[in-house]
């Protein structure tokens, strides 16, 4: 057992944006959180974080580090930050003015996890949404954490790019040892990656396994009445990550 | 009393090298108009001050940080674009200063400074309150970094937005104050934006950029008054001729 949420609820402005929502996370796991937009998702990864007020009960069964990747920084892309001095921001005062030759190798080596070593150099505003996201599960790597949320890591990022992060996110999960709680509109993407699933339509909706949570019925219920959705053989496909 | 000629240049290259570095964030953060239009909000304080019969910076002062809370607390209650708000303090204290205008000496000096005209006592606040500034501005480097690149970005770090962008008004306001002396009201602006901007037409990394804003801003102001004494010159006004010349120079290498 790693991070136990019972009954918990957010209030901002008057409203409740999420109520009475109770899940558990084990170590290693890999948690999806799904929901339609406006559903209080990433109201609820800023609970976890502590970054805002809640109601209910939070509870870390251990000291937990924990790195978050948002879904997407709106920033001028003339901002005059390299790659490495946005990695320089989060060390120590004096080191960004006088890094040393051991922190620019840790940067590199943070960088290398993520496949993007050779952008150290370059503009955070002149990378790719692709480039710029891996960049960011770097920085969020370069921490050391324990649990990594991810906000819709593929939001805006082609089709190719989008198939390598995940498998990416599997990779840190199995060789780092780091439990993943990531938010995703794609169901396909959960049931390829996430051993467990948490619905939240302001309320729980469900929680459990993909495919023993993920049926017809319960995505009416999450989605709305409207939806139609058709199921794909996938057969033996090779894992192409 | 005319001021010994050392002691306004090392006035001049302190307020200069402080309102470059400060000047860097305030560019980034799309505040360059605001920091502009902000200097004008203090005339009527300056204009109360001479008639009341004290210190016209000091006027100015009261009058800026009253602005400038003002300003937030808009901001805060409202929607509106901090620059939307500025320009209606500036339009509406330009309005009050020029009903209220002091002596057209004492006005004149206001809009466009007069280094060497400052008395010692005030040249030694200048100094103080100009290293002020930059030991503060370093202090927070990393904070109005992460500020100015992506208030989302900040606050996933933890960071207070508010605060932060309290802190940098703060500082502005403070580095008003003391150049309008030095340039005065109406080219103020020039010696906070225009060495950052030039510097960003050149650097590409933040660390390269901080040190050009920094270089141009102080060898700018040493050369516009070098310039101003041998040609006889207003040294605010060639302070910041100098400074252009450097924009310009920018704008030549960048396209090289």
């Amino acid at each position: 057992m790693f991070l136990e949420v019972k009954d918990l609820s957010v209030k901002i402005n008057g409203d409740y944006v999420i109520e009475d929502v109770s899940f558990d996370i084990e170590k290693g796991d890999i948690v999806a959180i799904i929901g339609p937009n406006g559903a209080g998702k990433t109201t609820l990864l800023h609970a976890i974080m502590g970054l805002i007020p809640y109601e209910g009960n939070i509870h870390w069964h251990s000291v937990a580090k924990i790195g978050y990747v948002p879904q997407r920084f709106k920033f001028d892309h003339t901002y005059p930050l390299t790659v490495e001095e946005l990695f320089l921001l989060k060390t120590g005062q004096r080191s960004f003015w006088f890094s040393s030759n051991a922190q620019i190798n840790d940067i590199k080596k943070a960088l290398s996890h993520t496949g993007v070593e050779e952008l150290s150099g370059k503009r955070v505003g002149e990378l790719s949404m692709g480039q710029l996201q891996r960049v960011f599960i770097a920085y969020s790597l370069f921490g050391k954490p324990d649990l990594l949320l991810f906000d819709e890591p593929t939001a805006g990022i082609d089709i190719g790019s989008e198939m390598s992060i995940y498998g990416l996110l599997r990779e840190i999960n199995h060789e780092l040892d780091i439990t993943i709680v990531l938010v995703s509109h794609d169901l396909s993407i959960v049931y390829q990656y996430a051993n467990n699933v948490i619905c939240i339509n302001r309320k729980m909706a469900c929680f459990g396994m993909p495919s023993q949570v993920l049926t017809p019925e319960q995505l009416k219920e999450l989605y709305g009445p409207h939806i139609g959705f058709y199921e794909h053989d996938h057969g033996d496909e090779e894992d192409k990550s | 009393m005319e001021l010994n000629l050392g002691l306004s240049f090392v006035v001049g290259a302190v307020v200069g090298v402080s309102a470059a570095l400060l000047g860097i964030f305030i560019v980034l953060y799309r505040l360059s108009l605001a920091g502009d239009a902000l200097s004008h909000v203090a005339l009527p304080g300056i204009g109360i001050a001479v008639l009341v019969g004290i210190s016209p910076t000091i006027g100015a002062i009261v009058f800026l940080f009253a602005g400038v809370i003002s300003i937030i607390m808009i901001e805060r209650y409202t929607t509106l674009p901090i620059d939307a708000i500025v320009g209606v303090f500036f339009t509406t204290s330009l309005a009050i200063g020029a009903l209220l205008a002091p002596s057209s000496e004492e006005l004149l000096e206001s809009l466009f400074g007069e280094i060497t005209g400052i008395s010692a006592i005030n040249a030694i606040l200048g100094i103080f309150f100009g290293l002020v500034v930059i030991a503060l501005t370093l202090y927070k480097y990393k904070d109005f970094t992460r500020l100015t690149l992506s208030t989302d970005f900040a606050q996933s770090e933890g960071q207070s937005v508010e605060s932060s962008e309290f802190a940098l008004l703060l500082l502005l306001t403070v580095m008003i104050a003391i150049g309008i002396k030095i340039v005065g009201i109406l080219l103020l602006g020039a010696l906070i934006i225009i060495p950052p901007a030039a510097a960003k037409n050149i650097g590409r990394s933040l660390r390269t950029v901080t040190i050009l804003a920094v270089s141009i801003g102080f060898i700018a102001v040493i050369v516009g008054m070098v310039l101003a004494n041998f040609l006889d010159l207003q040294p605010g006004p060639m302070i910041v001729l100098t400074n252009t010349a450097f924009f310009i120079l920018s704008l030549i290498i960048r396209r090289s």
